[in-house]
């Protein structure tokens, strides 16, 4: 082969793998965009330097988040000061906090137990320790709630990363 | 052209003189008296995250005025003008012309630096060198934060004027009989580079001054409470830095294009695929910026858009990759410290590469960003590919500055050093990525493997600190006592050098 040949076929062996990851990329993103209709609203606002959450049902917590396991939530997250950015590496989901805007995030916590939230977003003094606990707990009188709800949101992505979990939130 | 160290002439002769070679060596000199001083801070940070608490530092606040001007510092400070030394040095040889286009500029672009270094370093900002609104207008403490306005500015203004001395000489100051096609692809890259910067600085130092104006409360472009809006500035930002990156690194590339055919003794493999690759990375480098604010809540097809023009200057970076394995391929090498330097680079550049395309397929980009990942991939091409090519064109060029040959041996250790500390503080970094671990924090959950991880990327910083410990030795004693170099052929490899007699009197 000549020095073109050879350099096109490589070229567009890149350009293949490339379109490809793309198309992948693609796909899954436009599933993870839209949160389902039925998802809970849970409001996040992060501050210099703590997470606080309000439930639907008006239910406020500072420092903690209670979710029910299985059951799909969408978080509108949102800042009161600068920029900080909404982070459960757990279940590989991060979205900004941003003053002045709301921006939505959501998942299905598929697991049960104590997780870490934490801010990813430099802040400032305590950036490194705004962090919040996760606790989520298995569904009241069975599974019936959440059951049919699809978690491929958790799944998809949440085997990428190895779980930190309980120890980390204990510390 | 020779600096006659056994001759020397008196210091305020160079500092005073216009002409290309000397702010060539001032610039050189300047940014790795730089590099060292940066490199000094990274230990500090890999110190402190050695172990979970406070080690180093007691605060936080310290901490992140340490990672603020380690960033910045090594950014413009060390990479931008050893590009411009080096372009400084070889443009106007490469050219044929007897000088840059504009001495007096150049000089001016040169002594713009310790000024906006002076500002950097003394006023100590914790503004993270992205310098994000509303936390860099409404709380980081001043003065430190003008400083490092006015400091960026300065040198902002310096590369400016610098790329367009660069592009000037090039394509006006070119010797007549050298058609453009005959122009070595290093003249290729600095004036890609200088293309690139030309038309992307413009948009971050008008940001600078937003900043400023926000901060001192008369305007509020970013300032939610007054109508702004943060996410505009980072769009100022990016639209400058992500073109920035390839500022950073094409100089390197152009460095390994002529490195690697002298020491493979082998012409390139394709001159005009490599020629072809600069250009559509001087194009594309502008269709990408937004891919470091998914997290900030873009829309879906926003989001689409920004991940396709990531991918798009994948294929380019390929084909440099292609044509240097396909130019040493079959070569006779000769395995000198500077070709080391550059095949090492190269395979960084690959991880590196191969990284980015992780983070731009959007749901990976949500575990990857603002994470420990960042950082290594970032590092893998600061680090990895320019600080390589530009360590091994520094060992290349030692006979032309000085006219002495550094002490190889100890180039070899250093490479190995080098190498192996890369690996293992930005290998690592990905991995603590993956695992949760925020950038920017000046602690971390004291858990498994977090502890451990971080422990093997701060030995590997240790071992870093060992090879520039060897590098920094080697370049004063081998400049002072090394040996007399044979300037037609230093590396005793049949090939070209430099020409080294060319020296017009001084301006
Ligand atoms: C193959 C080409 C490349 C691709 C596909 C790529 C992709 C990316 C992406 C998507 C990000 C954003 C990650 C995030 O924050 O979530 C990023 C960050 C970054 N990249 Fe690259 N990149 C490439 C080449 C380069 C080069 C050549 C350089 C420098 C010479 C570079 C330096 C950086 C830096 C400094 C950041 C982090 C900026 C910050 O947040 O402080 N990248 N890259
Ligand atoms: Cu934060
Ligand atoms: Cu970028």
């Amino acid at each position: 082969m000549g020095h073109g040949t050879l350099e096109w076929v490589y070229v567009g062996v890149v350009v293949a793998v490339l379109i490809y990851i793309g198309a992948d990329a693609w796909n899954v993103e436009r599933f993870l965009d839209d949160a389902p209709e039925e998802a809970e609203v849970v409001k996040v606002t992060g501050q210099q330097w703590f997470w606080t959450f309000e439930h639907e049902d008006g239910r406020r917590e500072l420092g903690e988040l209670h979710l029910v396991k299985d059951v799909p939530y969408r978080f509108e997250v949102t800042s009161l000061d600068v920029i900080h950015s909404f982070n459960t590496p757990d279940f590989a989901t991060m979205i900004d906090a941003v003053p002045g805007r709301i921006n939505s995030i959501w998942y299905v916590p598929d697991q049960a137990g104590e997780f870490l939230i934490q801010c990813r977003e430099y802040c400032g003094f305590s950036h490194y320790q705004m962090r919040a606990k996760l606790f989520v707990e298995e569904p009241p009188g069975g599974a019936e709630q959440g059951a049919q709800v699809t978690n491929a949101s958790a799944t998809t992505t949440n085997d990428l990363i190895p779980p930190l979990g309980a120890a980390a939130v204990a510390s | 052209m020779v600096l006659e160290v056994r001759k020397p002439r008196p210091l305020w002769e160079i500092l005073f003189s216009t002409h290309h070679t000397d702010i060539g060596l001032l610039y050189i000199i300047f940014s790795i008296t730089l590099f060292f001083l940066g490199g000094a801070l990274a230990i500090s940070i890999r110190t402190e995250l050695f172990l979970p608490g406070a080690q180093l530092f007691d605060d936080s606040n310290t901490f992140h005025r340490v990672f603020t001007v380690h960033g910045t510092t090594m950014l413009f400070l060390w990479v931008i003008p050893f590009a411009a030394g080096i372009g400084n040095y070889l443009i106007p040889i490469m050219v044929r012309y007897k000088d840059m286009a504009w001495p007096k500029l150049n000089a001016v672009a040169f002594w713009m630096l310790p000024v906006g270094a002076a500002l950097v370093w003394l006023g100590f900002a914790d503004t993270g060198w992205t310098a994000y609104p509303p936390y860099s207008i409404l709380r980081a403490p001043g003065p430190a934060a003008e400083m490092w306005i006015f400091g960026l500015k300065i040198l902002g203004i310096s590369s400016i004027l610098g790329a367009i001395n660069f592009v000037v000489t090039i394509l006006r100051m070119k010797h007549p009989d050298l058609p453009m096609m005959k122009l070595p692809l290093f003249t290729w890259a600095i004036l890609s580079t200088s293309l690139i910067l030309l038309m992307s600085m413009p948009t971050f130092t008008a940001a600078l001054i937003m900043l400023y104006t926000d901060r001192l409360g008369v305007s509020g472009f970013f300032n939610p409470a007054m109508g702004g809006d943060p996410i505009a500035y980072q769009h100022l930002f990016w639209f400058t830095f992500h073109p920035e990156v390839y500022v950073f690194v094409i100089p390197a590339i152009g460095v390994i294009y002529e490195i690697i055919p002298k020491f493979s003794r082998k012409p390139i493999f394709s001159y005009t695929s490599g020629i072809t690759a600069f250009i559509l990375l001087t194009i594309v480098s502008f269709a990408s910026w937004a891919h470091h604010m998914f997290a900030t809540g873009m829309s879906f097809s926003e989001k689409t858009v920004f991940m396709i023009g990531t991918l798009a200057a994948v294929p380019a970076s390929a084909m440099h990759i292609f044509n240097w394995i396909a130019t040493m391929w079959g070569g006779r090498i000769r395995f000198r410290a500077p070709i080391a330097f550059v095949v090492g680079g190269i395979i960084l550049f690959f991880l590196a590469g191969a990284g980015g395309v992780v983070n731009s397929a959007m749901p990976l980009d949500f575990l990857t960003h603002d994470s420990y990942w960042v950082v290594g991939h970032m590092h893998l091409f600061l680090m990895g590919i320019i600080t390589f090519a530009f360590v091994g064109f520094i060992f290349y060029l030692f006979p032309l500055i000085t006219g002495r040959m550094y002490n190889e041996r100890a180039a070899m250790v250093q490479f190995w050093l080098m190498f192996i500390g890369v690996s293992l503080v930005f290998i690592t970094q990905h991995l603590l990525g993956l695992y949760g671990m925020p950038r920017r924090v000046f602690d971390y959950v004291p858990v498994e493997p977090l502890i451990t991880m971080n422990q093997i990327s701060t030995v590997g910083a240790y071992i870093l600190l060992v090879a520039m410990g060897i590098f920094l030795f080697n370049l004063i004693k081998s400049a002072g006592w090394g040996k007399p170099a044979n300037m037609e052929d230093p590396f005793g490899i049949q090939e070209k050098y430099y020409d080294y007699r060319r020296r017009e009197p001084h301006h």
